[in-house]
Formats: C-alpha cells, sequence, structure tokens
C-alpha cells in the first residue's frame, strides 16, 4: 500500500524497506533462523563448503544433533527417506566416506547403490556423464560422488537434474569432513566461535584441509596452518584467509584444537620432503611434545592414518584423540546432509 | 477470532487432565509420560508438573519425543528437527502421549512409529488439549480430551503457552 501512494519512488521505497529489515536483523535472530530453517539449505547440491552461508552450516550441525540421537536408541533407524533412492559413485578408493555414507543412507530407510569405478563400465571407456546418465535412467533421486578429478561433481551438477553430494573431488573439496570435523570440535569443546583450530601437514593435496579452512573462516574460527613450506601453497594466507606457522611446536602452544591430516603420497608427483622418517622428526605428532604443553589439546585425523609418520601411534590412541568420535559423528552428519537436501520441495 | 479456552480456564482443564491421567495410573511405576515437540511439551511440562505436586512421593519418568523423522510429509515442505530426550527404556511400560491439539491424526501416527522404534510398550495411550472432531483422517482417538471442538478445514486452532507466546489461550481464526 505505501508503494501505492508513491508511484514515483517504488525503487527507493522498496530499497528503504530492505535495508530497514537488514538492520532489524540482529534482534529477530530467532525468528529469521527459523524462517531461513523453513527454506533449508541454501543450494541444491553438497559441492563444497565453499558454496554454504553460516546458516546452512547451522542448521546441519543442529539437525545432525537429533541423528546422533537417533543411533543411541535401540533401533537406529528412521523411515524419512524411505521414498529416496540414492547412488554412491566412487571413482577413488575410500573406507570410512564409504562406508558412512552408506551407512547414513540405510539408517535413512534409503534404497541405495554402490558403485565403484574398478570392475565397471568406466574401464572400457565410457564417460562420466555416460555414466551418471544411464545410472540416472534407472530413477535415481540422488548421488554421492567421489573422484579423482577436482570439479568433477561440479560438473555433473551443471548437467543432471538429480541432487549431488560431494564425497571428495581430488584436492578441491570434501565437505562432509568439514562439517564432521566441526561438529566433532563443537561437541568437544562447546562451540567453534573463536577457537584456535591448527590444520597440520600436507594442505597442499588436502581437499579436507580447504574444506575444513573454509568452513571454519566462515564459524568464526581462527585457522593456523602448519607443515613444511613444501606442502602449502605459497599465497594460501593471501587467499584463505589464515595464518602460516611452519614451526610445530610453536603452532602447538598456539591452538586448541589440532587437525592432522595424512601425507597424501599418491597425489604426490615429485619429491616434496627427504623422506617420511625426516618428515616424521620435525612434523610428526609425538607425545614427549604434547606432554610438554601446559594445555591440553584436541587431536583430530580424518584418517586413514599412516602411524609413526604424521602422528605417533600413542597420540592416535589417546585420550587426546577424538579420531574415532569423529568416525561415529560422521554417520549423524552425513545423514543430516542427506536428510535436508532430500526435504527440498521436487521442483517439478 | 474466537476464545476456546481462556487463562482461567485453560488451568483447570489442564489440571483435570492431569488429575485424570492420575486416577487411571495411580502407581506410576509403570508408568512414563511423553509429550509431543514442539508444542506438545508446553502442555506434557505442565500436566507433569501438577501431577508432581499431587504425588510429590513418586518419581515420574517423563521424556520429549519429536517426530520430524517420521511425518508422512517430509518431502513437502522441510521440517527442523527438534530434541528427542527419552532417557528411560518404555519396554513394557504405560506410555501417555501428550499433545496440544488433535487434528488429522497424523502426528500421532508418527508418534507411535517413533515410539515402536524405541521398544514395546504394554499400552500407550493419548493425552490432548483439544480434539478437532470429525476431521480425523486416521483412525485415532484420545483417551483424555481436554476439550472437544467441532470445526472446519478453513479454521485454524491455536494454542498460545506462556513461555513461548506471553500468554496462555486457545482460539480459533477463522
Amino acid at each position: 500500500m505505501r508503494v501505492s501512494n508513491l508511484p514515483s519512488q517504488t525503487g527507493l521505497v522498496v530499497g528503504g524497506l530492505d535495508r530497514q529489515n537488514l538492520r532489524r536483523k540482529p534482534q529477530r535472530l530467532t525468528r529469521n533462523l527459523y524462517l531461513r530453517t523453513l527454506m533449508g539449505l541454501s543450494t541444491k547440491h553438497l559441492l563444497g563448503i565453499k558454496d554454504l552461508n553460516k546458516d546452512d552450516i547451522s542448521l546441519i550441525l543442529q539437525t545432525a544433533e537429533q541423528f546422533k540421537e537417533v543411533l543411541q536408541r535401540p533401533i537406529k533407524k528412521v523411515p524419512s527417506l524411505r521414498d529416496v533412492t540414492i547412488v554412491n559413485l566412487f571413482f577413488e578408493n575410500s573406507t570410512r566416506t564409504r562406508i558412512s555414507f552408506e551407512l547414513a543412507e540405510k539408517r535413512l530407510s534409503a534404497d541405495t547403490i554402490n558403485f565403484t569405478s574398478s570392475g565397471s563400465s568406466v574401464s572400457k571407456g565410457e564417460t562420466l556423464l555416460d555414466t551418471v546418465n544411464n545410472i540416472l535412467s534407472m530413477k535415481v533421486d540422488m548421488v554421492v560422488m567421489r573422484h579423482g578429478a577436482s570439479g568433477a561433481p561440479h560438473f555433473l551438477a551443471k548437467h543432471i537434474p538429480a541432487a549431488i553430494i560431494n564425497a571428495g573431488d581430488g584436492i578441491n573439496e570434501h565437505p562432509t569432513q568439514a562439517l564432521l570435523d566441526a561438529f566433532s570440535i563443537r561437541e568437544k569443546t562447546g562451540s567453534l566461535e573463536g577457537k584456535k583450530i591448527a590444520v597440520i601437514g600436507d594442505i597442499m593435496h588436502s581437499r579436507v584441509a580447504q574444506s575444513n579452512i573454509y568452513l571454519l573462516n566462515k564459524m568464526g574460527a581462527e585457522v593456523t596452518v602448519c607443515g613444511p613450506p613444501t606442502l602449502i601453497p605459497k599465497y594460501i594466507s593471501e587467499a584463505l584467509g589464515v595464518r602460516v606457522n611452519y614451526n610445530l611446536k610453536k603452532t602447538l602452544e598456539w591452538c586448541d584444537v589440532a587437525n592432522v591430516l595424512r601425507i597424501q603420497l599418491e597425489r604426490q608427483n615429485q619429491v616434496l620432503f627427504s623422506s617420511l622418517r625426516e618428515y616424521n622428526l620435525v612434523y610428526g605428532i609425538k607425545r614427549q611434545m604434547l606432554d610438554e604443553l601446559k594445555k591440553d589439546i584436541v587431536i583430530m585425523h580424518p584418517g586413514p592414518i599412516n602411524r609413526g609418520v604424521e602422528i605417533d601411534s600413542d597420540v592416535a590412541d589417546s585420550g587426546r584423540s577424538i579420531i574415532l568420535q569423529q568416525v561415529e559423528n560422521g554417520v549423524a552428519v552425513r545423514m543430516a546432509v542427506l536428510y535436508l537436501l532430500s526435504s527440498r520441495p521436487a521442483s517439478n | 477470532m474466537k476464545s476456546i479456552l481462556t487463562e482461567p480456564q485453560l488451568a483447570i482443564t489442564i489440571k483435570r487432565l492431569a488429575h485424570q491421567v492420575l486416577e487411571n495410573h495411580i502407581n506410576l511405576d509403570n508408568t512414563v509420560l511423553i509429550g509431543i515437540q514442539p508444542r506438545g511439551v508446553y502442555l506434557s511440562d505442565q500436566i507433569v508438573e501438577e501431577i508432581k505436586k499431587q504425588v510429590p512421593q513418586n518419581k515420574i519418568q517423563y521424556g520429549k519425543l519429536d517426530i520430524t523423522f517420521y511425518r508422512d510429509d517430509i518431502r513437502k515442505e522441510l521440517h527442523v528437527a527438534n530434541q528427542t530426550n527419552i532417557l528411560f527404556s518404555i519396554e513394557g511400560k504405560n506410555v501417555i502421549l501428550i499433545d496440544d491439539v488433535l487434528y488429522t491424526g497424523r502426528t500421532i501416527r508418527a508418534a507411535l512409529d517413533a515410539l515402536m522404534d524405541m521398544g514395546r510398550a504394554e499400552k500407550v495411550e493419548l493425552c490432548v488439549l483439544i480434539d478437532r472432531r470429525f476431521s480425523r483422517q486416521l483412525p485415532i482417538q484420545p483417551d483424555y480430551v481436554g476439550k472437544s471442538i467441532d470445526s472446519i478445514i478453513s479454521q485454524k486452532v491455536k494454542v498460545y503457552w506462556k513461555e513461548k507466546d506471553g500468554r496462555e489461550e486457545v482460539v480459533m481464526v477463522e
């Protein structure tokens, strides 16, 4: 009505209202969050943390908490995704992620198909798009994909109608790992805001590092990356807004949580450090080093562990480590992602 | 907007519901009360409070159940999950489900499914504040009713709670 009173200034009035709403936001946070959650995630696919906003991440973590409760029940299963069929496309090896996704799908009562590239027609020369389109023609609603090429899920998202969840693409992103890491940190320490997180090891080749950095930045945590200079991208502090520290001891003294990454030998096609033994001596997490700290820090690792390289066995198996809790939380977080992406009203 | 229960009436009705529950379950050892999230728990909180007043020596087992993941309209719109908090086994227990408004019966259907996943209850009863009669889409009937009303689909029944909405009243919106 106000707009019709001021026909000549329609644009201004609308703009003014918008700004007013923006200003009112902080006071009406609960109502806004409520409205947001009614709309669900801002994205149709989960391709990377880069595309999510803070509300999306909060919604996923909050929903995961409820699924974690479901997983403690005598019958650890809900009928939510009874009518959904999900294909797990794994073009790269995986133990945890594949089992975790499959379990999450089964706990949600979805029908699942598993696909691994070995023993498939990929070896006969079928393209990625053809493979996926053939699978989709059998009425599949969602695709969970791991692929060795960065950007493969983004390519698929442009060409197929099904919802796509990235389970790791090359050296780009591994969003569900970052979400479950965040969930585990939140569970252990209470919140993410203002926490000091160190990401240690092979930053260059790690999709886990990249997704973690995006997520922790968005949620207001401070991030330092630590590792040998050859394994840290040169302009990372400018590009991703993180601190860089090449000294492991100082990094551990600074942080509340240390996320130790695996040395990805399979992605290194040149020699970036002299030997695994040397790496362990300079950048391996050892118990003595942690005992000398004046505080307790939480040790995380996305797995699989190279014991005695980036982390020593007595640290990985100690009370400081939440490595197995991370795996446990992985199922709840993946259930939340699948649930939230499937709940979007059908577009057709 | 028509008022169905005013604040004093609502308080009396809730007291009566608590007494009726107690009448049938005077020994609360084998009985558990479960409020349905999100809006049933305001009612169940008050019923549990009243029962505590009546039998302070008895231990009351009280939990909250969220039925989001069991809904049959999940794909139509997004429903945000609330907390389920049931810290006891319901195996062999008499369960009293508590919700604010009984309308189509679909929420209770979902709640029964959720309950079955937590164990085999001996018996399940349903306690509601408002029963919208003749609008059921499933064969479900309540055991304890605050007030029965006749309404048509276009009408909406709203229950306001002090903790959530700042006032306590039941109204019908045309």
